[in-house]
C-alpha cells in the first residue's frame, strides 16, 4: 500500500492508505478527526469542507493520496490556544447552527470566502453557501454569523 | 411559576460542536467493530424466488450473510405501528406485517432484502453487490392517486386501502352546504417530502455475552421509544437489558423518531455474531430511499359561506399515501394530527373530514416536521385564500371575520379538539404592520413597471403541540403514553444534573433547560448539566418530536424542581430551628419568613449528602424525580406572510419579503426560539417551491434519489426573515410554553403558494411551484386575451 505524508492542522502524520481512501475518511478514521463529516456520496452538503494548501476543499471529492504533500486545516485546527477563530465565534455569537453537523463544513467554506472576500455583502455569502446544505438553520443566522466574522477579521 | 425571563444565552452546546467535538454516532467506534450493509431491492415490487448468499460470503473480509429467513428462524417479530386508528365502520386499520429484512416479496425501492458483514465497510459494501437476487417482478403502484385501484401490495388490504376514516358532523355540514350563500372549493396535492437530516442515519449493535446485555448507538430522536419498541415488539428482549445511547444527533425532523429494520438487524446480528459490534452507516442514497418521507396528499375541500363571508361548513376528503408499510405513527399523521387541524384559526361551526389511507410501493412515510398540522393548515388556509377571491374580499379582512375571539377561550372546534388560548388577531395586526400591507399595491405597481408579477400570500395557522393527555390519546389509539419524565439531582457540592427524557438533535436543550432550572434555583447556569440521550443514565422518557421538549419535558423538570424545593424546606427548617411552614423559598435561598435567618441552597444541598445537622424524618439526597401527563394539548398560532416577485421571463419566484409573527406562549431563549423559526420557515419553502419525491410511475424506481435530482433549499434560494412575536401562556402547564419547532413549517407553505397564486391570477399550480410551472402561467397570464 502506498504512503502519503501530509501537514495536518499543523502537524505532519505518514500512513500507509488503500488507494481509493477518500481525504475525508483519512482524516476521520485515520486520523481521529471526527469534525469533518459527511453528509451525502454525491458531492453535493459540504459536510466535508477542509483546507487544502489554504482553500476549501470538499473532503468527500479528494483522494488521500491526491493530498499527499499538502496543507490540511480541519474544524480542529481552527481555534488556537483555545480562543475560537473569529468564525466559530461569530457562529456561537449569532446562533448560526442548530444540530451542529453541517457547522464544520461551514465554517470552513465561510473562512475561506472572507480570506477571498473580506466584505461579503449578503448575496455574495448567499451565492459562495451554494455548496453547503444546512437543513436546520435556514441560513438565515448564518449568513448573519459571516457578515460578522467578516468584519472581526478585518479587525 | 419562576420569572424564567426571555435572555437571549448563548448556547453551551456550541463549543463542541463548532470545534468538531461533538459525538454522532459515526465518530463512536467499538473494540473489534464489523461493518454491515443491506442489500436493498431494486424493484418496486416482487416476489423473492431465492437468494444466493455463497459467493457473497466468499468474498474478502465477509464476517456473515444474513436474510429474512434467518431473522423468522430466530422468531424476530415485526416493525409494529404504535397506533391504531378505527374507521368509520368501527373496524381496526389494516396492519399488514413489516418484517425487519423482507420474506418472500419486496414492496419498495430500498426495501431491506439482506445484511452483509464485513470486516470493513468497503468489503461490506463490494460483497453486498455479489448477493444474487432471484425476483419475479410484480406490477406496482407508486401514485397516491392510483392506489386504490392498483395492484395489489398487501394481500391484507383490499384495493390497497388501509383505512376509511371520518371526524366531524357529516348531517350538519350538508346542512350547513345546503343553506350556504357561496361555496368555494379548492383541490390541492401535498407534495411527498425527503425529510434530509445533514446527518445520515446510523446505527451500533451490540451484544455482550458475558452480561448477556446490548447496546445501540444510534441517530435516535427518541432513545426509550426505540428501546421500548425493540424489546416489546420485534427482538423481545427484556428491557433492562437494552441500553440506547443517542448521542449528538444531527438533524431528525421526524425521521428520526422511528424503529427502523437497520437498528434492529444490527442489534440481532451482533448477537448472532457472538457478540461482535456492527456498524452500519447509511449513505445519502439509502437516506432518500429509506428514511420515512413525510405527507403525500390529495385533497378536495370546500367551504360554504354566508353572503358576509361568514364560515359555515367546511367538509374536507383526502387521500393520504403511507407507502409500503406502516411506520410507527403512519397511521396517526393523517387522522388525528391533521383531521383534527381542519377548524384553524376559525369558528366554522359545522367540519366532516374525510380521509382514506393508501399503500403503496413507495418509503412509508410517517411523521415529518409539523407531521399532519402543515396538511391541515395548507388546506385550511389556500381554501381561506380562495374564499376571499371568491367574494372579492381582502384576505386579512376574511380571517378577521371568522377568527375564534380572545374571550372564547377555552374554543371547543366541532373537530375534537379544544383550544386553550390565543390572540389570533393581534398577530394578524401586528403582521399587517411589519408588512406594510396598506402600501403593497404601490409595490406591487412598481413590479409591474418592472415587467414583474408581485403576490402577496397569508396563512394564519394553529398546531396542536405536546400530544397529550396520555388517556385521551390512548383512547383514539395511541399505544403509548405521551408524558415526559425528568430527574433532578443536586450533587453534594451544589452543582446540578438534570436528567431529562426529550432529546435535543439541535434544539438546544443544554441551554434552554439548564436556564430554566438556574433561574429557579438562584444559581449560575453553567452549574447545571443537562443530560438527555443514554438510557442508561435517565431512567425514561419519550424523546422529541411535535414540539413537545419545553411544554412537556420542561414542565416535567420544573416539578422535580418544585419537588427539590419541598424537600430542601424541610431540611432548612431543621437547620434552621423552624417551622417548614415558616419557610419561603426564593432565588436560591430558604428564609425563615420574616426574619433574616437563611439558608442557601447549596448548603441544603451539602447537608442532604452530609447529613450531620439533619432532620430524623427525611431522607438524606437531594434527587427528586416526576412524570409530567399534560392536561391537554398546547396551540401555538401565527401569522406569516409571504411577499414574492416572479420574472414572467425566467419564472423564477423571488422571495422579497417574509414576515412571521408567532405566539408559542412563554418564550425562554428567543434567540434559539427564532432559530428554529427561521428553519422551519426555511423547510416550508423547500416544500412549496422545490422539494418533491417522485417515483417514476412505470418502474417504480425513485427519481430523486440523491441531492442531485431532489432540490433542497440552499442560501440562496432562501431570504432573510423578520420575526415578531406575541405571547399568549399556555394556560395549563407550569412553564407557560406552547412549542415552536414546527410552525415554521406549518405555516409557510400555504403563505407562499397564497402569495404565488395571487401573483398568477390563478389557483392552477401545486406545489413545489418549479421555475417551469410559473413560468408556464406567467406567460398565460400575460399573453393578450384570446380572441
Ligand atoms: S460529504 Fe457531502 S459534499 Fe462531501
Ligand atoms: S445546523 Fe443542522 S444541518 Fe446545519
Amino acid at each position: 500500500m502506498p504512503t502519503v505524508t501530509m501537514t495536518v492542522n499543523g502537524q505532519q502524520v505518514s500512513r500507509e492508505v488503500d488507494p481509493r481512501t477518500l481525504l475525508v475518511d483519512f482524516l476521520r478514521n485515520e486520523l481521529h478527526l471526527t469534525g469533518t463529516h459527511v453528509g451525502c456520496d454525491t458531492s453535493q452538503c459540504g459536510a466535508c469542507v477542509v483546507h487544502v494548501d489554504g482553500t476549501s476543499q470538499k473532503a468527500c471529492t479528494m483522494l488521500a493520496m491526491q493530498a499527499d504533500g499538502c496543507e490540511i486545516t480541519t474544524i480542529e485546527g481552527l481555534a488556537k490556544n483555545g480562543e475560537l477563530h473569529p468564525m466559530q465565534a461569530a457562529f456561537k455569537e449569532h446562533h448560526g447552527l442548530q444540530c451542529g453537523f453541517c457547522t464544520p463544513g461551514m465554517v470552513m467554506s465561510a473562512v475561506d470566502l472572507v480570506q477571498r472576500n473580506p466584505d461579503p455583502n449578503e448575496h455574495e455569502v448567499r451565492e459562495w453557501l451554494e455548496g453547503n446544505i444546512c437543513r436546520c438553520t435556514g441560513y438565515h443566522n448564518i449568513v448573519k454569523a459571516i457578515q460578522h466574522a467578516a468584519k472581526d477579521m478585518r479587525g | 411559576m419562576p420569572d424564567t425571563g426571555a435572555q437571549r444565552v448563548l448556547r453551551k452546546e456550541d463549543n463542541r460542536f463548532l470545534t468538531g467535538r461533538g459525538h454522532y454516532t459515526d465518530d463512536f467506534n467499538r473494540q473489534g467493530q464489523a461493518f454491515g450493509v443491506f442489500v436493498r431491492s431494486e424493484m418496486a415490487h416482487a416476489r423473492i424466488k431465492s437468494i444466493d448468499t455463497s459467493q457473497a460470503e466468499q468474498a474478502p473480509g465477509v464476517v456473515a450473510v444474513f436474510t429474512g429467513k434467518d431473522m423468522e428462524a430466530d422468531g424476530v417479530g415485526s416493525l409494529p405501528c404504535g397506533w391504531t386508528v378505527t374507521d368509520k365502520h368501527g373496524n381496526p386499520h389494516k396492519a399488514p406485517p413489516h418484517w425487519p429484512l423482507a420474506r418472500d416479496r419486496v414492496r419498495y425501492v430500498g426495501d431491506h432484502v439482506a445484511f452483509v458483514v464485513a470486516e470493513t465497510d468497503a468489503q461490506a459494501r463490494d460483497a453486498a453487490e455479489l448477493v444474487e437476487v432471484d425476483y419475479e417482478p410484480l406490477d406496482a403502484v407508486v401514485e397516491t392517486g392510483k392506489a386504490l385501484n392498483g395492484p395489489q401490495v398487501h394481500d391484507e388490504a383490499p384495493d390497497n386501502l388501509c383505512f376509511d376514516w371520518e371526524i366531524g358532523d357529516k348531517q350538519a355540514t350538508d346542512d350547513a352546504f345546503a343553506k350556504a350563500d357561496r361555496v368555494s372549493k379548492i383541490e390541492l396535492v401535498n407534495n411527498r417530502l425527503i425529510p434530509n437530516a445533514i446527518e445520515p442515519r446510523a446505527a451500533i449493535g451490540e451484544y455482550d455475552p458475558g452480561t448477556d446485555e446490548y447496546t445501540l448507538y444510534s441517530t435516535s430522536q427518541n432513545p426509550h421509544l426505540l428501546r421500548l419498541i425493540l424489546c416489546a415488539f420485534v427482538l423481545n428482549l427484556p428491557e433492562h437489558k437494552v441500553r440506547v445511547v443517542a448521542p449528538d444527533v444531527g438533524g431528525g425532523f421526524g425521521s428520526k423518531i422511528y424503529c427502523y429494520a437497520e437498528e434492529t438487524v444490527c442489534v440481532w446480528a451482533s448477537k448472532k455474531l457472538n457478540g461482535r459490534p456492527i456498524k452500519w452507516l447509511a449513505t445519502r442514497t439509502e437516506a432518500f430511499q429509506a428514511d420515512a418521507h413525510g405527507r403525500d396528499h390529495i385533497t378536495t375541500a370546500e367551504m360554504a359561506m354566508d353572503k358576509d363571508g361568514k364560515f359555515l361548513g367546511m367538509r374536507v376528503d383526502t387521500l393520504a399515501n403511507l407507502g409500503a408499510y406502516l411506520s410507527n405513527f403512519a397511521t396517526a399523521v393523517p387522522t388525528y394530527l391533521y383531521g383534527t387541524l381542519l377548524a384553524g384559526q376559525y369558528k366554522t361551526p359545522a367540519i366532516h373530514g374525510n380521509v382514506k389511507a393508501v399503500f403503496t410501493n413507495t418509503a412509508p412515510v410517517d411523521a415529518y416536521r409539523g407531521a399532519g398540522r402543515p396538511e391541515a393548515t395548507y388546506v385550511v388556509e389556500r381554501l381561506v385564500e380562495r374564499c376571499a377571491r371568491d367574494m372579492n374580499m381582502d384576505p386579512a379582512e376574511i380571517r378577521r371575520r371568522n377568527f375564534v375571539q380572545p374571550d372564547e377561550f377555552p374554543y371547543q372546534t366541532p373537530v375534537a379538539l379544544t383550544y386553550d388560548s390565543g390572540q389570533y388577531e393581534l398577530a394578524l395586526d401586528e403582521a399587517l404592520k411589519m408588512i406594510d400591507y396598506p402600501n403593497f399595491a404601490q409595490r406591487r405597481q412598481e413590479s409591474e413597471r418592472k415587467g414583474k408579477l408581485r403576490g402577496i400570500g397569508f396563512s394564519a395557522y394553529i398546531e396542536a403541540c405536546g400530544i397529550a393527555p396520555s388517556q385521551v390519546v390512548g383512547a383514539l389509539g395511541a399505544g403509548v403514553g405521551l408524558w415526559e419524565s425528568a430527574q433532578v439531582r443536586f450533587n453534594a457540592t451544589g452543582s446540578i444534573s438534570v436528567f431529562t427524557g426529550s432529546h435535543s438533535h439541535g434544539q438546544g436543550h443544554e441551554t434552554t433547560f439548564a436556564q430554566m432550572v438556574a433561574d429557579k434555583f438562584g444559581t449560575d447556569y453553567n452549574n447545571v448539566d443537562i443530560v438527555h440521550g443514554d438510557t442508561g443514565r435517565i431512567p425514561m422518557g419519550m424523546g422529541t418530536y411535535g414540539s413537545r421538549s419545553l411544554a412537556v419535558g420542561g414542565s416535567a423538570i420544573l416539578r422535580a424542581c418544585d419537588k427539590v424545593v419541598e424537600k430542601g424546606k424541610k431540611i432548612a427548617a431543621h437547620m434552621l430551628e423552624a417551622s417548614v411552614d415558616d419557610i419561603e423559598f426564593d432565588s436560591g435561598t430558604f428564609r425563615v419568613a420574616g426574619t433574616d435567618k437563611t439558608k442557601s441552597i447549596g448548603e441544603i444541598a451539602f447537608a442532604a449528602y452530609v447529613p450531620h445537622d439533619f432532620p430524623q424524618d427525611v431522607e438524606p439526597g437531594l434527587d427528586e424525580t416526576a412524570f409530567y401527563d399534560p392536561a391537554n394539548f398546547t396551540y401555538p398560532s401565527g401569522v406569516h406572510i409571504a411577499e414574492i416577485e416572479i420574472d414572467p421571463d425566467t419564472g423564477e419566484t423571488e422571495i422579497a419579503d417574509w414576515v412571521a409573527v408567532d405566539d408559542f406562549g412563554r418564550v425562554i431563549n428567543p434567540m434559539i426560539v427564532e432559530g428554529q423559526v427561521h428553519g422551519g420557515i426555511a423547510q416550508g419553502v423547500g416544500q412549496a417551491l422545490l422539494e418533491n419525491a417522485v417515483y417514476d410511475p412505470d418502474s417504480g424506481q425513485l427519481v430523486t434519489g440523491s441531492y442531485q435530482d431532489y432540490t433542497m433549499p440552499r442560501a440562496d434560494d432562501l431570504p432573510s426573515f423578520r420575526v415578531g412575536m406575541t405571547e399568549t401562556p399556555c394556560p395549563h402547564n407550569p412553564v407557560g410554553a406552547k412549542g415552536c419547532g414546527e410552525a415554521g413549517a406549518i405555516a409557510a407553505p400555504a403563505a407562499l403558494m397564497n402569495a404565488i397564486t395571487d401573483a398568477l391570477g390563478t389557483e392552477e399550480i401545486q406545489m413545489p411551484a418549479t421555475r417551469e410551472k410559473v413560468w408556464r402561467l406567467a406567460q398565460q397570464r400575460l399573453a393578450p386575451a384570446a380572441e
